[in-house]
């Protein structure tokens, strides 16, 4: 398969120590602090106005936080129209998190705010909400983040929908190990652009992991 | 060589069948799934009808050739795919890249969930995680092993309309030359998590539901699974017969509007739906049937309704929900529905919206009501909505 | 009633809102604090739990979470006892 000409506008991490933009460092989780607190300070260090983000549960937390990172400094509504924006995601406990979650409160009385997030997907529907998105969007469920399998699929929205700039990456969150990797892919090259190869996602992906460990 | 992908076979289990033929029967006479729990244990036996596959663990098992302490959901997967596999009966299958694209939103929690509450009480992660991966991802796995596919192999998990994602998702891999063959669809078991889950929302219908209606109460849930065998033109041309139904259109938008509910004007279902009639080139007025998602709840059935009021203006083709028959079947949903969508087109049926009574008084139009044979259908709408937003149309057409 | 506001915030994640913040006569669903379809059944599990009030169908929850004032009427009336 040909090449698409697609470019790596941004990508963002949030992984177990911090949060990062482009490979940088943006927020340093304060040692010692919960997983929940480490959300509520990171929702608060990036003065998201989003009263809604209490409710949701860890990982449409994570994956609306990542999403507030990675479109800090953009806003896609001034480029596309919002069906031309799509979001593909995957990881591999599908949303094991909320279900526990969940099947602990069945025990008294079952809580329909946590029911609705026992659905993988509902992170999409979040930062679609979030962002006005109404493009394509997919779950994919696998043991570990797949870098061809991700290119493969955003390339080929690119080439076969209206889609014009994808949200894609790996949003994985199961008690207290957490970590999501997102990247933002358009068709359109600009300032500070990457190509958008499997290599390229690859070494991001390093770089978003290994600035949290090093 | 053209970019056509033809559907080659079709397999399914529901509340209303074990197999194709039981289905149609079903469908034909007007027998919906319905009745009181036989298989799952729950507190609300008496009071929620749900749509069960009238089989136990065992019986599954021996007509899957798996072993029955499998989860649910992946014999029910089995059985249908294995069912899709053999009417496809493509020859030269083990020479040609095949993929197994298959969907579900319960995954094995019918087995996990009597494991949570040990585990609750005395966490062992490692131990969890390694049960739940086992029964969770595994069901896809150990289904394209029984049908030896190694190619491409991929879950989805969209809510109710992950099966339909599926599908396309499939139809894309062979336009793209990367696969010849795939088997998409997918698969759900009734668990007390989705009954209790659904329960909390409150809209369960405590009687057999009714789609479409004025008075509809809510939805009833069933089981089930379902999966079509789609092949690209070149193997197509190999095949005794050339099949006579294609995948023509699909689409998939986010309604953006809420974590469960739609959109009042149904924007997600319209861009869906739109979308599918686009990438097919067929007009509105060429759809001969729509296969709603029609699942009998307040919210869903006035949006996906306001949505087609406005798509169809004027020229509303015969509509129905098959929920009436086989409950809401989840993840399962849009491959049950993709598998009467194929057969309608196949055999020129046109099934019933089941107990419908008085109009909506918001819509133009009101579901079909009778059986229909030897109908001229040429192209088919089928209609998968899910939480999140995440809404699909798929267009059959007759080649 | 600011027992009540308190509960509703717990039980609804309503972390950047305080009691004094909800008054007593405004709207809780859309066009006043914002509530939805999904918060309305929470707050039907809060009567149960803290009250153990059953409201028969999400409909009836539609008059009685109009504001706080009803929604204190409401236990008034079905529990004997007021909820202040």
């Amino acid at each position: 398969m040909k090449d698409l000409q697609a470019y790596i506008t941004a990508y963002s991490s949030i992984t177990k120590h911090s949060a990062g933009k482009n490979g940088n460092l943006v927020f340093r989780r304060t040692e010692n602090s919960s997983t929940g607190d480490f959300f509520i300070s990171l929702y608060k260090y990036l003065s998201s106005d989003y009263p809604k983000f209490y409710k949701m549960d860890n990982l449409s937390k994570l994956g609306f936080l990542a999403a507030e990172l990675l479109l800090s400094d953009r806003k896609l509504s001034e480029n596309y129209s919002p069906e031309e924006t799509g979001i593909v995601f995957s990881n591999a406990n599908a949303s094991l998190d909320a279900d526990m979650h969940y099947m602990a409160s069945v025990k008294n009385i079952p809580s329909p705010a946590l029911f609705v997030y026992t659905l993988p997907n509902i992170v999409i529907g979040e930062i679609s909400i979030r962002h006005g998105f109404k493009g394509e969007n997919a779950f994919f469920v696998s043991e570990k983040f797949e870098e061809a399998f991700i290119h493969f699929y955003v390339s080929d929205l690119f080439k076969r929908s209206a889609i014009k700039s994808c949200i894609c990456g790996w949003v994985e969150c199961f008690q207290d190990n957490f970590e999501a990797v997102l990247w933002l892919v358009e068709k359109q090259l600009r300032q500070g652009s990457l190509p958008f190869t499997i290599d390229q996602i690859h070494k991001s992906y390093l770089l978003s992991n290994g600035e949290i460990n090093g | 060589m053209s970019n056509r992908v033809y559907i080659t076979g079709v397999g399914i289990i529901s509340a209303i069948g074990n197999n194709v033929s039981e289905n149609l029967s079903a469908l034909e006479t007007g027998r919906a799934g319905m009745g009181e729990m036989n298989y799952l244990q729950s507190i609300h036996r008496e009071k929620i009808p749900v749509a069960e596959v009238k089989l136990d663990n065992e019986m599954l098992a021996v007509a899957s050739g798996l072993p029955a302490h499998f989860t649910r959901t992946a014999l029910l997967s089995a059985i249908a795919a294995q069912e899709a596999f053999s009417n496809a009966s493509i020859p030269g299958f083990t020479k040609l890249r095949s993929g197994f694209i298959s969907a579900n939103t319960v995954g094995g929690m019918d087995k996990t969930e009597n494991f949570f509450s040990d585990f609750l009480s005395k966490p062992a992660k490692g131990k969890l995680r390694n049960v739940v991966h086992h029964e969770c991802g595994a069901a896809t796995e150990i289904v394209a092993s029984l049908l030896g596919i190694k190619h491409h192999i991929a879950t989805i998990s969209t809510a109710c309309s992950s099966s339909a994602n599926a599908i396309f998702y499939g139809a894309r891999l062979i336009n793209q030359g990367m696969l010849d063959v795939v088997i998409a669809g997918g698969t759900d078991a009734l668990t007390k998590f989705t009954l209790n889950g659904f329960n909390t929302l409150m809209i369960l219908d405590n009687r057999y539901c009714q789609p479409f209606d004025e008075n509809r109460r809510g939805l009833n849930l069933g089981e089930g699974a379902g999966y079509i065998v789609m092949v690209s033109e070149k193997v197509a041309q190999t095949l005794p017969s050339i099949p006579v139904c294609t995948l023509s259109g699909y689409c998939n938008a986010n309604d953006a509007y809420h974590q469960t509910a739609s959109s009042p004007d149904g924007t997600g279902s319209y861009l869906a739906m739109k979308g599918a009639l686009e990438k097919s080139g067929i007009r509105a007025e060429e759809i001969d049937y729509i296969n709603l998602h029609g699942t009998g709840t307040q919210n869903n059935d006035i949006a996906e309704g306001t949505a087609i009021k406005l798509l169809f203006e004027g020229h509303y083709p015969p509509m129905s929900s098959t929920k009436s028959f086989t409950g809401h079947t989840l993840g399962a949903s849009g491959g049950v529905e993709a598998v009467y969508s194929v057969l309608s087109i196949q055999h020129g049926l046109i099934y019933p919206n089941l107990r419908f009574e008085t109009q909506m008084k918001e819509l133009p139009f009101t579901p079909v009501t009778t059986f229909k044979k030897n109908e001229a259908v040429q192209n088919v709408l089928s209609n998968s909505f899910g939480f999140g937003g995440n809404c699909s149309s798929l267009l059959f057409s007759k080649v | 009633m600011a027992d009540l506001k308190k509960q509703i915030i717990a039980q609804l994640n309503l972390k950047d809102l305080k009691p004094e913040d909800i008054g007593d006569d405004q709207p809780l669903f859309v066009e006043g604090l914002g509530l939805d379809s999904i918060d309305a059944l929470e707050l039907i599990v809060l009567l149960q739990q803290e009250y153990k009030i059953k409201l028969a169908n999400a409909e009836e929850g539609q008059s009685v979470f109009r504001s706080v004032r009803t929604m204190a009427q409401y236990i008034t009336d079905h529990q004997g006892k007021a909820a202040e």
